[in-house]
């Protein structure tokens, strides 16, 4: 145990020299990329060594303590728990795709910037405090002793299963798209290398390597989101805290959309997978139905979040109540941090890209001097990007361009003329942000079969050895799945990751919070919203995505979690009130949860 | 539940309606003005563009650590606080 305190309280000095020694690393790469080192050997090392350095912490965070796997030990400081938190929030795509959505959609795609953090607010005052008070090891583990019984704790396990498998698979294809680039191997192959390392970092030691790579994912991926855009803002002369002064550069690009008539040319050819920009950048929606669509987003994102049991869970390993609701408040500004600057990433890129007063702006200029740039060809051939001139005048307009939204992250640092080893430091902040998603996930899902499903349903006499050996098993089990899932692409059929969010809060959004907010709660009616949810949501989705049915007041697959909840809600409600009120001991149970004193509900090791 | 306990609890719950309201003009009443407030200009962004990418972020941040703070205070001041 004296190890374990010294180790908690040197934490700012060790990775305060493991971003230093990263730091240097970078230094090296550029060095010898001066020296001539060729930019694929520099993927290479930029990926294989922070790779493994995850692998080395997860390696020396192993361990056979049934409250350090499921929870770290609960001794995880405020502060680190919020960067944990951050990389865990923060995945392939908030680092790869945000600022390119934000590109491709306008306005109308802030609703992911907006729902994708205010969640944090519902995270904060209905339940991070109070699950941490009630010393569960998973969230439906919550579910099961709240409400009592293994029907209630199996749909939380269902529910959870269902979100987050949906979310993983993404992340695992994201590792394998980063890893295939990088290392040079086949995407099949990529993916179960990603798969390895995700699986270094967490087989051993549960959450407790899982905290302590992921802040150390956090360190890398933060660092390679910031470089790049302060360097690229600070060449075109708008100084080092780009994020603040870019009003300028939003109120020129709305000068350059009417100049190149954006949104009035449309494309006239279709290229699968790419767009071409049709939407202006700052303008709202003059609608109602616009403004229905961005906030109905939101909320389904918010109320997502909050349901995500690999986001909840985080906060079961802070050593207080006090300390959960700290680390929330920690998680948002280290969330904060990238987030507000992938909307000024998203304008410093379409301005480069629009503006015939830069050197680097294309639209205006001739098809010929356009396809001759290295970026342009370099994006062309792996199919990231196409110059089509549809109207045959040699000269490149905007419904001529057509890009993946990926490559604003991906390939401004070559647009704006950065060195290589930006490049490569962008992959290994794209692979720390997929791993360290994939990380959180897959132990979202193995420790609730392990834990709700095996220990506590099917065989709760077993040994402690046993339930850490069936944990480690299932990790291995459902990170393969996920892997064969990805490898074989169906992640485009399975759909976005903005699915995750509303199958967690069709179904455990009200079970959550009325657990805590309302006594009155019992199990029938949390089965019954649990379940009513979740298949509400399913058959939406299922209807407007596969049957062709219309969506219902703009509400498309992206939203279905607005109907959903509200399913959700009134059943759980109406469904509590037709049966018995829960017993005394139940109703204590919720009072000694709504306080920080005292001892936890579930004792430390159950 | 003592008298302490049910002190704890309506303020609790106060402070809770409280953030939750201020939650909600920022999550969703100023963006469903977008339009209307991309008239309007705030350190030379168009005002609605500038609260869906920055300002109620910012607002969602100080709110939490606000809102901890408070909830500390007001666990403290009931006597339910954990021991430090």
């Amino acid at each position: 145990m004296r190890m374990q305190g010294s180790f908690i309280e040197n934490l700012p000095k060790i990775y305060g020299l493991y971003t230093g020694g990263f730091i240097v690393f970078i230094l090296l790469m550029a060095v010898l990329e001066q020296m001539g080192m060729a930019a694929d050997t520099i993927g290479i090392l930029f990926v294989g060594f922070t790779v493994l350095i995850y692998a080395a912490i997860g390696w020396l965070s192993r361990t056979m303590q049934v409250d350090a796997y499921y929870v770290a030990g609960r001794s995880v400081p405020p502060v680190f728990n919020g960067m944990a938190t951050a990389a865990d929030w923060m995945s392939g795509a908030s680092f790869v795709a945000m600022a390119g959505g934000i590109y491709m959609g306008g306005h109308a795609y802030l609703a992911f910037v907006v729902g994708w953090t205010g969640g944090y607010v519902l995270v904060a005052a209905l339940m991070a405090p109070y699950l941490r008070k009630f010393g569960c090891y998973t969230v439906p583990d919550f579910i099961g002793t709240r409400y009592g019984g293994n029907t209630a704790r199996f749909c939380a396990v269902l529910v959870l299963v269902v979100a987050s498998f949906t979310y993983v698979t993404a992340q695992i294809n994201a590792t394998g798209t980063i890893a295939s680039r990088a290392l040079h191997l086949p995407f099949e192959v990529g993916v179960w290398f990603g798969l390895l390392g995700i699986l270094l970092c967490s087989m051993l030691g549960g959450m407790r390597a899982v905290t302590w790579t992921q802040v150390a994912q956090y360190i890398v991926l933060i660092i390679a989101y910031l470089v790049p855009v302060i360097w690229m803002s600070n060449k075109q002369g708008f100084g080092l805290v780009p994020q603040l002064v870019y009003g300028d550069a939003v109120m020129r690009l709305g000068e350059l959309e009417t100049l190149h008539q954006v949104g009035v040319l449309t494309p006239t050819e279709a290229v699968p997978g790419l767009r071409a920009l049709t939407v202006p950048h700052a303008a709202a929606g003059t609608s109602a139905l616009d403004s229905w669509r961005f906030i109905t987003l939101v909320l389904c994102m918010m109320a997502g979040t909050a349901s995500l049991p690999h986001i909840l869970m985080r906060y079961f390993t802070t050593p207080s109540v006090r300390a959960a609701r700290q680390s929330v408040a920690w998680s948002l500004l280290f969330i904060f941090l990238l987030y507000f600057t992938a909307p000024a990433l998203a304008t410093f890129t379409k301005l480069q890209v629009l503006d015939p007063n830069l050197a680097t702006g294309i639209i205006g200029k001739s098809i010929a001097e356009v396809t001759s740039l290295d970026w342009v060809r370099n994006w062309s051939e792996v199919g990231f990007l196409k110059v089509i001139d549809s109207n045959g005048d040699g000269i490149l307009q905007i419904n001529e361009f057509f890009m993946r939204g990926d490559i604003v992250v991906l390939a401004t640092p070559e647009m704006a003329g950065l060195p290589y080893v930006i490049s490569g430091l962008v992959a290994a902040g794209g692979m720390a942000a997929a791993m360290s998603t994939a990380d959180g996930l897959l132990l979202a899902i193995a420790n609730a079969l392990s834990h709700d499903l095996y220990y506590k349903i099917i065989d709760p006499k077993a040994e402690t050895k046993t339930r850490l050996v069936v944990a480690r098993v299932l990790l291995l089990v459902i990170g393969a799945a996920g892997a064969l899932v990805a490898s074989l692409k169906l992640t485009g059929i399975l759909g976005a990751v903005a699915w995750a969010f509303d199958f967690a809060c069709s179904g455990l959004f009200f079970p959550l919070v009325l657990g805590v907010w309302w006594k009155r709660a019992n199990r029938q009616g949390a089965i019954a919203g649990m379940l009513a949810g979740l298949i509400a949501g399913t058959w939406y989705l299922y209807m407007v995505r596969f049957a062709g049915m219309d969506p219902w007041i703009g509400i498309d697959h992206l939203r279905f979690g607005i109907i959903g909840m509200p399913v959700s809600l009134i059943a759980m409600v109406v469904v509590s009130l037709m049966t018995a009120e829960p017993d005394k001991e139940t109703q204590d149970m919720v009072d000694a949860t709504r306080i920080p004193a005292g001892s936890s509900v579930l004792s430390s090791s159950h | 539940m003592n008298g302490d306990q049910t002190t704890h609890w309506r303020r609790t719950r106060g402070l809770m309606w409280v953030t939750l309201a201020i939650w909600f003009v920022f999550s969703f009443l100023v963006h469903w003005f977008a339009n209307t407030l991309n008239g309007m200009s705030f350190l030379g962004f168009p005002l609605g563009f500038y609260m869906a990418a920055q300002g109620s972020l910012v607002v969602f941040v100080v709110l939490i650590f606000w809102f901890a703070r408070t909830q500390d205070r007001i666990d403290r001041e009931c006597g339910v606080a954990e021991e430090d």
